[in-house]
């Protein structure tokens, strides 16, 4: 109640004082950007297929108020993290984290380019040495004059 | 010519993981609490404000901590589940009653009937990010002294009575 | 009378399709029957024509509002508009796959029409192939989501379509995408035929590769579309998620890629026999994949249709079937494909095929991230998510080189091309994209590495493109520089397009990325807001009717420096039936910006809203980059040669190329 009197009192003062500025929604927009940036890589459990920044699930709006509630208190990036990840398990984290179980996601990809260009320079290689290693014979080599109309030799 | 197999031998493991998702539930959070120390609260009880129900108040006993709402309909449907459960000798069920308005719960208590020992008021929903809550109706079964073992998420129905907590009890109290 | 005529019609399709279009022809192939290889073309036409009246007999449920059908029960409504009703039909899981179905049937009435110069055998082959697809698509809608189940007694009304998908980009996106998935089919078919009959050359490559052209044009229009509408639905004025779904579909558009720069080749050349086979299989398997992963409830998606175990099950033995028989079907008959002819490293073809292996490799990847919370599930070791950081992380790194070798490529000989030489052709176009890059983000804004790369990137295509064009006409005097380029192929005009789509995508993603402004706000009538450039000022706050919800429209006059600039005009809807409340957002579009409105929620008994106000420089780009290769794709397929093949295919019994068996 309260805060609606609040409220009201500041937009009474802001019609009065003419063409007025829009209140940002946030207090702190430089803590804002930090929360959204923290909050957009989390995973809201309700939707499940959203970011905590962009859910508007009750439990979304909860954590990230926790979350900047936290960055005022002066926790880190990575305290924040451990939070969520301490409640709700890996499974918050849209980044996963690197860990022996997650090592074949994050690297797999690049051992597998790696081992298919290996394999692919090694098959070229071969292919132009069978090609390369079998020259004519003097038969072939007259046959092939011929053929090529140059006569024989 | 072994190399043209590898895509088959490929496709052949993915789809065995596949088979084996078609019988795994995406959306279920695993809770990490389990076999970590249940996390304290202090929390205000519904039925007497100025009475304090803690964790520390149950160490020594099996109990199971029910978060429940009346804004909740799930709760309704596990709520006889959730009386039975109160009635097993050597079980303390406390309530946590999340995110709701004390004068709703009391009235959805008095309408369905009041199983718990004591009720806990988490009214800004603080306790249970602690406890990693992420849906209403959510159960904990914690141990003697003071670690979770179970979880239930979602409303507690007769098979899991049956498979999981009532066994789970039983081996707790020995 | 009209959903039992629709449901018969289903069962006789699938026994014309087994028998006259698949077995007979199939058979008669292999035995050199020529009366049942003639089968294969009016069974086609006869399939064809019973899906489509299947699926018209579900449209007219829809239409006429008959709620003893249960999809139309569940699906749509009385008061939904006319367009949306017949959008509705495939706005579900069992109309989706009778979409399916009817475009399966579609496409084989296609090759049976526009085949004329094939030999009969093939034809016979391909279309077969391409029934016993449509039968196992059949036989799935027969036994587990008939859309012509009924609904007794029958609803009063309907429950309404989702919300979400009452909007013109829904009418488009499925069919655009289906058309691209099932497109791959014709291919895969081709590829199929191939392996049975042991014949793979260059003549087979050019067969193939106009029908899985449009197929990929399809597709890459289709995501596009799907991409567009999310910016503008979902709310939030993202693009791209790497979404479960988003994926399913992104996947065979990356080995499409692949797979038609791999039959440029084999059709030229006459190599990379074994790589398309195997991409033609795989392209159409992903198809299969992510219609799979939609409709299992395997991965929790937004798009995910409502899942149900039986039908998982079904798919997945279908998958097993289809792609575990062509992969053996390959395994067993792909060696005699053959090797195609000698080519250095560097060279065209070395520069096509690493573009082929970072394709693949980017497959791989994408499906990596998307599966693997699957596998670790599975393997009872945890549950994590894999999210867009991951995809961001892995992703382009990936695709960086490939973005390189794309200017490298056309310019390069083929069999054997010489870094020298490259370097003093590309040399203009890596000075001038370097120096692109460092300037043009200052010019916008601030500089930083990754937008400096990317731009580095999108121009160097770009100049490279300009390289290539200006290649064919140098020596020449400039008076005939016209005539020329006038005689260049559509193929090659299509590639050049198609790439400089690609980099205007580029400039989209990173601008929009990089430069993009926002605020969040508490707004009443009355108040301005700063955001980049532009002023916002809220005018006014009314309720307004609409033909099936109520809504809160807010009237904003957008600015800059005094000018005025357009009206945006966001709304939010509450729909009668299911009561959702929607946020409408808008949108004034530009060709160098979008600015985009959104409302949040109502403060103060509805006389403030919350909104969120943004200026996202150059997004149009990246659906523009979208459409430049679809175009691309179009030229390439209008090639006069293509059309040149009737008069000379007719006498042509041998086919030019190398006949293995």
């Amino acid at each position: 109640m309260v805060r609606v009197l609040i409220a009201l009192a500041c937009s009474l003062a802001a019609l009065s004082a003419g063409a007025q500025q829009a209140r940002p929604r946030a207090e702190d927009a430089a803590l804002e950007e930090r929360v959204l940036a923290i909050a957009g890589e989390l995973r809201c459990l309700v939707c499940q297929n959203e970011t905590i920044a962009d859910s508007r699930a009750d439990l979304a709006v909860d954590l990230r108020n926790q979350v900047r509630d936290q960055l005022r208190a002066g926790k880190s990036e990575r305290d924040i993290r451990d939070y969520m990840v301490q409640r709700y398990g890996d499974f918050v984290l849209y980044k996963p984290p690197v860990k022996p179980i997650t090592w074949l996601l994050w690297i797999g990809p690049f051992v597998l380019l790696a081992a298919m260009a290996a394999w692919l320079w090694r098959t070229l290689r071969r292919r132009k040495a069978l090609a390369s290693a079998a020259p004519l014979s003097e038969a072939e080599q007259q046959r092939a004059r011929i053929l090529l109309g140059q006569g024989p030799k | 010519m072994k190399r043209y197999f590898v895509p088959l031998v490929v496709f052949v493991l993915m789809a065995g993981f596949l088979a084996v998702g078609l019988k795994l539930n995406p959306r279920e959070v695993p809770s990490p609490l389990i076999n970590k120390t249940a996390p304290v609260f202090d929390l205000p009880q519904l039925h007497d404000p100025g009475l304090r129900v803690t964790a520390e108040q149950m160490k020594g006993q099996v109990w199971v901590l029910n978060v429940f709402a009346s804004w909740c309909t799930p709760c309704l449907a596990e709520h006889p589940y959730v009386t039975q459960l109160a009635r097993q000798p050597g079980v303390k069920v406390i309530g946590l009653n999340y995110k709701d308005r004390a004068e709703d719960a009391k009235g959805w208590l008095r309408k369905h009937g009041d199983p718990y020992a004591a009720i806990a008021v988490d009214a800004d929903g603080r306790v249970g990010i602690d406890y990693g809550v992420y849906g209403v109706p959510e159960t904990f079964v914690i141990d003697k002294h003071g670690v979770v073992r179970h979880k239930q998420i979602g409303p507690i129905t007769p098979q899991a009575l049956k498979d999981d907590i009532l066994p789970m009890l039983a081996k707790l109290n020995g | 009378m009209i959903p039992e005529l629709g449901h018969f019609s289903l069962i006789l399709a699938l026994a014309v399709v087994l028998l006259a279009q698949s077995a007979l022809p199939l058979v008669g192939a292999s035995r050199g029957r020529a009366a049942w290889v003639a089968l294969a073309r009016p069974a086609a036409l006869v399939h064809f024509v019973l899906i489509a009246i299947a699926y018209l007999c579900l449209t007219i449920a829809f239409v006429s509002n008959d709620f003893s059908v249960a999809l139309a029960a569940q699906h749509s409504n009385s008061a939904l508009p006319v367009h949306y009703r017949v959008a509705a039909v495939w706005g579900n899981h069992e109309g989706s796959i009778l979409l399916w179905s009817l475009i399966l049937a579609g496409w084989a009435v296609a090759v049976a029409l526009f085949s004329r110069q094939l030999p009969a055998l093939v034809v016979a082959r391909v279309i077969g192939v391409m029934g016993l697809v449509s039968a196992g698509f059949l036989l799935f809608t027969l036994f587990t989501s008939n859309p012509f189940e009924r609904l007794l007694p029958a609803a009063e009304d309907g429950r309404d379509l989702n919300p979400l998908l009452q909007d013109p980009g829904m009418v488009f996106h499925p069919p655009l995408l289906y058309m691209g998935y099932v497109g791959f089919s014709v291919a895969f078919a081709f590829a199929i035929a191939a392996l049975i009959s042991g014949r793979l050359d260059s003549t087979w490559a050019r067969w193939s590769r106009p029908w899985t052209t449009v197929a990929w044009v399809f597709l890459t229009l289709g995501i596009a579309l799907g991409s567009a509408w999310a910016y503008y639905e979902l709310g939030w004025g993202g693009w791209w998620f790497w979404d479960p779904v988003e994926n399913a579909s992104f996947l065979p558009w990356l080995a499409g890629t692949a797979l038609i720069h791999s039959l440029a080749v084999t059709e030229k050349r006459g190599g990379f026999k074994m790589w398309t086979v195997l991409l033609a299989i795989l392209t159409f398997s992903l198809s299969l994949m992510g219609t799979f992963l939609v409709r299992s409830g395997v991965l929790s998606s937004v798009h995910a249709f409502a899942t149900d175990p039986a039908r998982g099950i079904f798919i997945l033995s279908f998958l097993f079937v289809v792609i575990g028989g062509s992969l053996a079907l390959f395994a067993w008959r792909g060696p005699r494909v053959g090797v195609g002819g000698m080519f250095e490293p560097v060279s065209r073809e070395g520069m096509l095929l690493a573009n082929n292996v970072l394709l693949m490799v980017a497959t791989a990847a994408v499906m990596l991230g998307t599966l693997y919370p699957l596998v670790l599930d599975a393997l009872k070791l945890g549950k994590i998510s894999v999210g867009p950081p991951y995809f961001n992380a892995v992703f382009v790194p990936l695709m960086v080189p490939a973005l390189f070798l794309m200017g490298i490529g056309p310019v390069a000989r083929w069999k054997k091309a010489s870094v020298p030489e490259l370097a003093v052709q590309l040399r203009w176009a890596f000075g001038a994209s370097f120096v692109a890059a460092l300037i043009a983000p200052f010019l916008l804004g601030k500089w930083t590495p990754m937008i400096g790369f990317f731009l580095f990137l999108a121009s160097w295509i770009v100049a490279a493109v300009l390289t290539t064009l200006y290649q064919r006409v140098r020596g020449v005097p400039l008076a005939q520089w016209v005539q020329r380029l006038a005689t260049q192929t559509g193929n090659w005009y299509g590639m050049l397009l198609a790439h400089t789509g690609v980099a205007v995508f580029i400039v989209g993603v990173a601008l929009v990325g990089g430069y993009q402004t926002e605020q969040d706000l508490r707004m009443d009538v009355g108040s301005t807001a700063r955001v980049g450039d532009y002023d916002f000022k809220l005018l006014g706050l009314r309720d307004v009717q609409g033909p099936n919800y109520q809504a809160v429209r807010a009237t904003f006059a957008a600015s800059s420096n005094g000018l005025q600039v357009g009206t945006l005009e966001p709304e939010k809807r509450v729909y009668s039936v299911s009561r959702s409340p929607m946020s409408e957002v808008a949108i004034d579009r530009g060709f160098t910006r979008d600015l985009y409105v959104a409302l949040g929620e109502p403060l103060e008994g509805g006389q403030a809203w919350t909104v969120r106000l943004y200026v996202k420089p150059f997004v149009n780009w990246i659906w523009g980059g979208c459409v430049l290769m679809a175009l691309g794709g179009l030229l390439a397929v209008a090639d006069r040669r293509y059309r040149l093949t009737s008069r000379q295919h007719t006498t042509n019994t041998r086919p030019a190329g190398a006949v293995i068996r």
